[in-house]
Formats: C-alpha cells, structure tokens, sequence
C-alpha cells in the first residue's frame, strides 16, 4: 500500500508541487528589504563604530594616559605615549588607533576609568590614501567634539545596564 | 543565378572541409571539419530538395555522434607524432587499398544498380504536393520493411553487446542509489525523544 | 533584381524576427532577477531607471566595455568561435516558429525536425568553450553538460514523436491548426505526461536549474564559461535565454495550442477573445512558461549528477515509450475531441 502511495507521490510529482507552493506564496508577501542608503536599519545605543575620545564639559580632555586600553587592546591597534604637562598633570603627547588592525571589540570603552575612549555610531566612513587608516589625537578628539550630544545620550541611556 | 552561386559556395566549402579533416593536426579541430562537412552536405541535400534527409544528417550526425565522437577526442590524450610516425612506411599498402576501394565504389555508382530507374520504389502512386518525410516513411515500411527491421535488430544487437561488455559489477564500491534515497520519509530515521523537564538543569 | 528584393526582403524579416527577440532576452534577464527576488522577500534591481527597468541596459554596456580575457594557451580560435557555435542554432531554429497564423519565416514540411535538429546543436559551443579555454573546471563543465544533453535529448526526441503522431504533421503551423479549439482540445491533456517530459528535458536542454549542473557554480565556479568575460561571456547569456524562449516557444505551439485563445472556437466566449491577435495570446503563453522557468530555479536544489543521469534514462525514456503506446491505442480508437 505505502509502495504504490510512493509511486504515484513520485509520479505525480507531489514533493516539487508542495515546494512551488512554498515559492509561490513568497511571491506575494511583504518585501522585507531596506533600501540602505535612504532606510536605515535601527541602531542599538550601544553600537560600536568609528573612535572617539571625549572632553570634560570645561573643555579639558578626559585621557590621562593610563594606556589600559593599550594593554587590554587584542589586536594591539593603540599606541600611546605620554608625558608630564607644563601644569604638572599626565597627558597624552599621541594616542594613535590603527583602524586596519581594529577589531571594534570595545575593551578599551570598557577599560577606559574615565570613559575617554569611546565607540561612535559612525561605521559608513573610507580612507582615500595611505595612512588615513590610522586616527591620531587630534582627529579622535575632533570626532568626539562633533559628536558629543548622540556620545552623552548614548552612554546615559546605557548606564543604568553598567 | 544566385542559387548556383550558393551552391558552389556549399561544394567548395564541402571539399575544403574534407580535407582539412584528414590533413588538419589537431584532432579537435578535425572533428570540428568534419561536422562543417556534414552541414555543407546537408545544406546541398535540402537545396537538391532532400529536406528530410539533410536535416536527419544535422540531427543525427553532428548532433549526436559527432558530440560523442568530439567528447571521446577531448577526453583521450593522442600523440600525434607517434600517430604519423608509420605513415611513409606503411603507404605502399594504404595506396593500393585506396585504390581498390575507388575502384569499387566507381564499379558500384556506374554499374546502373543506384538508378532511380530501376529501384523498387513500389507501385505507391506519388502524389505532387506529398511531403518528402511522408513519401520516405511509406517506401521505408512497406517497401523496404524488412531490410529495416532488419537494421533496427542489429543496432539493437549491437548495443546489447556494448552494454554487456562494458558492465561490471565490482565488489564493496559504495555508491549511492536515488531510488532509495527518495523512498527514505522522517519516520524512518528521527526519534523523538520527551525529556522529563527537571533534568535539564545543568545550564542555570 | 527580382531575386536581390527577395533576399532583402527575408533578411527584413530575419531582423523584425531578432531584434524583439534580443530586446526580451534583456528583459528576461530583468524578470528573472526581480521575481526570484520577490521569491525570496527581497526588491530585486530597483536602482537603475524607474523600476530599474534600465538595469538589463546598465549590464549590457557593462559587458560590453569589459576585456576580453584569453586564458594562456587556450585554442585561440576555438575559444573565440564557442560562444557564437551557441548562440547560432539559438537563432536559427526561430526561422520556423509560427507566431500566428501565416506568421512565420519559412514554412517547411520538416519544421520539427529542424528544430530538434538545431537545439542539439547548441552543444557544441559548450563543449568547445570547455575544451579550448585549457582549465579544468570548463572542462568538468563541458563534459557534464555534453552528456546531459545527449541524453535528454532523447526523451525530448520521444515527446516530440508524440506530438507528430498526435498532429499527424511536422510542419509547426500544421500542428497549431490541429489543435484548433478551446483549451481542452489543445495537446497538453491527451499528451499530459509527453508535456511533463518535454518540459523537464527542456530545462534540461537549456542548463537551467535545477539542472544546471554544466554552471554548478557552487562546485566548478562556473563551469564552461568560467574563462569567458566582456562580450564574450554576454554572447553565452543571450544563447542561454534565448534557448529558454525558444523552448517556451516550443512547449506553447507544440502542446499549448499555439496561437489560438483558450476559449478559441466556443458559442459565446470565442469570438471575443479571438479579437486579441494571435500573436498576443502566443507571447502571453509563452511568458507563463519562461515564468515556470524562472518559479523553478527559485524553488528547487540543483539535482546531483548521478540522479540526472537516472531520470534522464530511467524515468523520462520509459515514460515516454510507454505513453506512446496508449497514444497510439487512443488514436486507434479515434479517442475523445482530439483524435476523431
């Protein structure tokens, strides 16, 4: 009985007819496409883009070169040097992020003990030449100035999970 | 005018084709030759109004035997130096092999045997507007029956025997049966199992 | 002169007959990409024109102005002359399809064999372009494609002697006029499983999924067209889709009553929709097909070589035999509208 049941599912191409089906009722339902550059997929507060290193509200920059995040960096993109500044506190003198060998994990916000270092929600950025892939001091803290309101917002509404 | 213009094309086109099969080095591009020779005969074929025929050449020929002939060509690595390598040596017996061949085929054509004339076409009455195909087919199974079926066997024979030849069943090969495979359902081979629900504690 | 009119006169055809066929080529390349992207919930080609409904000519100049690599030590000649050996009997067999009644090129008495004739021929481009592009993977695809063609070309063959003994005829608008009526007397019914055959050893012919093994892009890149770029590769596209119209052109006059509607022939219904010209009811059936073609690819798993060997010769060819035994039975019987 189950052998002539298989014969004519086989025959009456029942299998392929159930997989059109499927197929076909996809045909007419709600695309589910975003069309990129206009739409936009919704972005968690805690996103982790581009670099930046903030300021106090006075203006002072938050970094004091205790190079954590160089040490707990795994793809080893941080390089920092420092040195003491004419009124007696410890600056940075270069903080450089090698953007090629970043891995966007985020331990150095993690790290940082004054959340100086911080990941932005850039990620459509490009490098035209050589060299660009690496953000400087003074680039970092141009990104943050620029972006500080959605930076502060952002680390305000995921403080209470911190 | 221009008919016989298009036919000397085909002839010319025909001939140089035949000869560059057995002079062409490369055995790929002989084969290719030898399909253009086939489409040039069809082409004169239909333009001598034998339309069933020509087109039965392009199907049969070169679109089936010419195929595998080509996929053999392509599969095998032949040396061709090796290949020409007994051509002066054994020419004083291709020459004369050659020649009796001629000879036959000239004795065959001209003897009269070939004569529309005198072939049994049957006593069917050929209408005027009949299509070649339908004619061919009426001669073909009453005429000419049993030398057709006759054929029809021995190809038959003859692709038995291949078969046999060729067919080997060897011993531990693994190799898959679709047949098999499509009968198998979920019922065959998943279980379910129900897992009470308190022994799954080990991830909290 | 008399002669000279005539020629100029065929080749006007010759070029009324390809120019709307290589405009729906471009165009069915367009509806491929936008219904399997409506298949799987996605938008398809939205970006160039409106509806990105440029988007075929946007491929098209971009194949155009690509280079034309040759691989080293590839057949030069061969290698250059494979993609017109199959774009060549895609075109030719459509100087014997009927569009409508009287619409045809030529009218031949062996119309089907010629058609058979020319679609075995497109193998050849394939194998060649296999063969003299020297790389492995071309030549895995050649020699898949070579043999699944061959083979299906038999249960096409089979199909096709059905419909010749059912029409009685193998001229194509002899085979439309014995279909004549409404749907029901159309080949498709009596015919039903050659119908089945003749399409699935059609997607076969043409290297369409899930038959396109030859492509197998998954397993040998792209088979026999992986060295071929530019127009080159531009000229395999438009044989492959023009081989899938031609087959869907095929399917409708062979089996789908060609240019008659569907209601052809009946008290009321026939005579208004016999207003719309044939021709539109000829391209109407034959976008349903190229439609299946494409509902295809989108649905089904590319088959394993071995189980295309085994449906080829061991379910297709019997089949069809032995339908052609009750189809000679049915006809013996002077059976239903069809055969009376």
């Amino acid at each position: 009985m189950t052998a002539i049941r298989d014969f004519l599912r086989t025959f009456l191409l029942w299998e392929l007819l159930l997989g059109l089906k499927l197929t076909g009722r996809n045909l007419f339902r709600r695309k589910v496409t975003i069309q990129y550059p206009e739409e936009k997929a919704p972005q968690s507060p805690r996103f982790r883009g581009l670099h930046a290193l903030r300021r106090y509200p006075n203006g002072e920059e938050r970094c004091i070169a205790c190079k954590l995040c160089e040490a707990v960096c795994p793809a080893l993109a941080i390089t920092i040097e420092s040195e003491e500044r004419e009124d007696g506190q410890r600056r940075t003198t270069r903080y450089d992020i090698d953007l090629f060998k970043c891995i966007y994990c985020g331990f150095c916000e993690e790290s940082c003990p004054v959340d100086s270092i911080v990941e932005t929600r850039i990620h459509e950025y490009h490098m035209e030449n050589r060299g660009e892939n690496i953000m400087t001091k003074d680039r970092l803290l141009a990104v943050g100035d620029q972006y500080e309101k959605q930076l502060a917002a952002d680390r305000a509404a995921d403080a209470r999970y911190r | 005018m221009i008919t016989q213009a298009i036919f000397y094309f085909f002839a010319v086109v025909l001939i140089f084709a035949a000869t560059m099969v057995i002079t062409a080095r490369n055995p790929v591009h002989a084969a290719m030759y030898l399909v253009l020779a086939f489409f040039n005969s069809a082409a004169l074929w239909i333009m001598a109004g034998a339309e069933f025929l020509g087109i039965v050449l392009v199907l049969v020929y070169v679109g089936a035997v010419m195929v595998l002939f080509l996929f053999v060509v392509m599969m095998l690595d032949i040396n061709l130096e090796k290949l020409r390598e007994g051509f002066i040596r054994h020419l004083y017996i291709g020459v004369p092999i050659a020649a009796v061949m001629v000879v036959q085929m000239l004795l065959v054509v001209g003897s009269g045997i070939m004569d529309p004339a005198t072939l049994p076409s049957g006593d069917l009455p050929i209408p005027e507007d009949a299509a070649n195909t339908a004619l061919l087919g009426s001669v073909l199974y009453t005429v000419y029956v049993y030398p057709f079926e006759l054929a029809a066997v021995i190809l038959l024979v003859a692709i038995i025997a291949a078969i046999m030849l060729t067919l080997r069943r060897r011993e531990g090969t693994k190799h898959q049966d679709p047949g098999r495979q499509v009968k198998v359902r979920k019922e065959d081979r998943v279980r379910t199992v129900d897992l009470p629900r308190n022994q799954q504690s080990g991830s909290r | 002169m008399a002669e000279l009119i005539e020629l100029v006169w065929i080749l006007t055809k010759i070029g009324v007959i390809l120019g709307p066929l290589i405009l729906s080529v471009a165009y069915l390349t367009y509806a491929e990409r936008k219904i399997i992207g409506w298949i799987q919930n996605r938008n398809g080609p939205n970006r160039v024109g409106p509806l990105g409904l440029l988007q075929p000519f946007a491929d098209v100049f971009k194949l155009m102005f690509k280079e034309v690599v040759l691989p080293a030590n590839a057949n030069r000649f061969l290698f250059l002359i494979a993609p017109l050996l199959s774009l060549m009997p895609a075109l030719a067999a459509w100087a014997v399809i009927p569009f409508g009644a009287g619409l045809v090129l030529t009218d031949i008495n062996a119309g089907l064999l010629y058609v058979l004739a020319m679609t075995s021929l497109g193998v050849y481009g394939v194998i060649l372009a296999g063969w003299a592009a020297n790389s492995k993977y071309s030549m895995l695809g050649a020699m898949r494609s070579a043999a699944q063609i061959v083979s299906y070309e038999i249960a096409m063959g089979f199909a096709l002697v059905g419909v010749l003994m059912a029409a009685g005829t193998m001229n194509m608008s002899g085979i439309v006029q014995s279909q004549a009526g409404p749907i029901w007397n159309w080949f498709w019914l009596p015919l039903l499983p050659l119908f089945v055959v003749y399409w699935i050893s059609g997607v076969a012919e043409t290297n369409r999924a899930p038959f396109d093994v030859a492509e197998g892009e998954s397993e040998i890149v792209a088979g026999f067209h992986v060295e071929y770029s530019g127009v080159a590769f531009a000229v395999f596209f438009l044989a492959e889709y023009a081989n899938m119209i031609l087959i869907s052109g095929l399917a409708v006059i062979l089996f789908m009553g060609g240019w008659y509607s569907p209601f052809h022939g009946l008290p009321v219904l026939g005579p208004v929709f016999d207003l719309v010209p044939g021709l539109v009811w000829f391209v109407i059936k034959v976008a349903g097909f190229l439609y299946l073609y494409l509902w295809f690819r989108a649905t089904f798993p590319r088959y394993r070589y071995d189980q295309i060997m085994r449906l080829g010769w061991k379910v297709l060819i019997p089949v069809t035999v032995v339908w052609l035994v009750v189809l000679a039975l049915m006809i013996l019987a002077g059976f239903g509208p069809w055969f009376d």
